[in-house]
């Protein structure tokens, strides 16, 4: 079982590298059982939107 | 009416300028480096005959031709990142670490990541952004650099490796302290208390 801090290891690398098919289903697990890292989840995809607006310069 | 039209969009220019200095010093953190990058990136503008609608089609496009400016600059430097300067921003890092969970790996009551309430809300707040910004500059150097390349100026990681020399691995290390920092950064400074839900423990 993956604790929290693997998972976030993972939750950064999934966005720079596919993960294996073992590490997938070690993650989706683990997420699903786990409110902190379901928020974690989703605030890495709002970070990676914040930037590419900041990058893209569409910001008031 | 074409003459009025060019005065207005240099005087919108000027006011942009300062923007266009913080992106680039951001991503460069070098000052010389990011005047000489918005100075070419005015000259172009000045010269360019492109129509817009608005003042923020006006700032996409100037960011646009900025970040490729940069992407520039950052291709022609050697921007090798040695492993020791490494392990200097990593020391803070496994303080930040520590603080988040505990001695097996689970969030510690206090640092369970919360539910950020309307990020689009958000996005449209320009104290948001001025919050962002402090929280990228509050990035160590090195980390900041590898994950300003990948985030903002969209370097496939294969790339990063190849102009900071650091393994494709560490690369991947330095990109997951980046988003933990960051994003630990924005919960305290802008999300906190806007209605953290999802208190359950791991």
């Amino acid at each position: 079982m993956l604790s929290c801090r693997q998972a976030t290891e993972l939750m950064s690398q999934e966005q720079d590298r596919p993960l294996s098919l073992s590490e997938r289903i070690a993650l989706r697990l683990h997420v699903w059982i786990c409110a902190g890292c379901t928020n974690y989840r989703r605030q890495m995809s709002v970070l990676s939107a914040a930037c590419r607006r900041f990058g893209g310069g569409n910001t008031p | 009416m074409e003459l009025d039209r060019q005065a207005e969009l240099n005087a919108e220019l000027n006011t942009l300028r300062p923007d266009l200095l913080r992106f680039a010093r951001l991503q460069l953190r070098d000052a010389a480096a990011a005047e000489d990058a918005v100075q070419e990136t005015l000259l172009a503008a000045l010269t360019g005959s492109h129509r817009f609608e608005n003042r923020s089609s006006y700032k996409t496009w100037l960011i646009s031709i900025l970040r490729n400016k940069i992407i520039d600059i950052i291709r022609g430097q050697s921007r090798e990142i040695t492993a020791t300067s490494l392990a200097d921003d990593e020391a803070g890092d496994d303080l930040l670490a520590e603080t988040l969970f505990d001695r097996r790996g689970h969030w510690q009551a206090a640092a369970q990541p919360g539910r950020w309430a309307d990020p689009d809300a958000s996005f449209e707040q320009k104290q948001f952004w001025a919050v962002f910004e402090a929280c990228l500059d509050h990035l160590p150097e090195k980390t900041a650099r590898v994950f300003m390349m990948r985030e903002i100026l969209g370097f496939e990681t294969d790339e990063i490796c190849k102009e900071t020399g650091i393994s494709s691995s560490n690369c991947w290390v330095v990109l997951h302290r980046a988003r933990m920092g960051l994003r630990t950064c924005l919960e305290t400074q802008w999300f906190a208390g806007a209605g953290a839900e999802g208190q359950k423990s791991c």
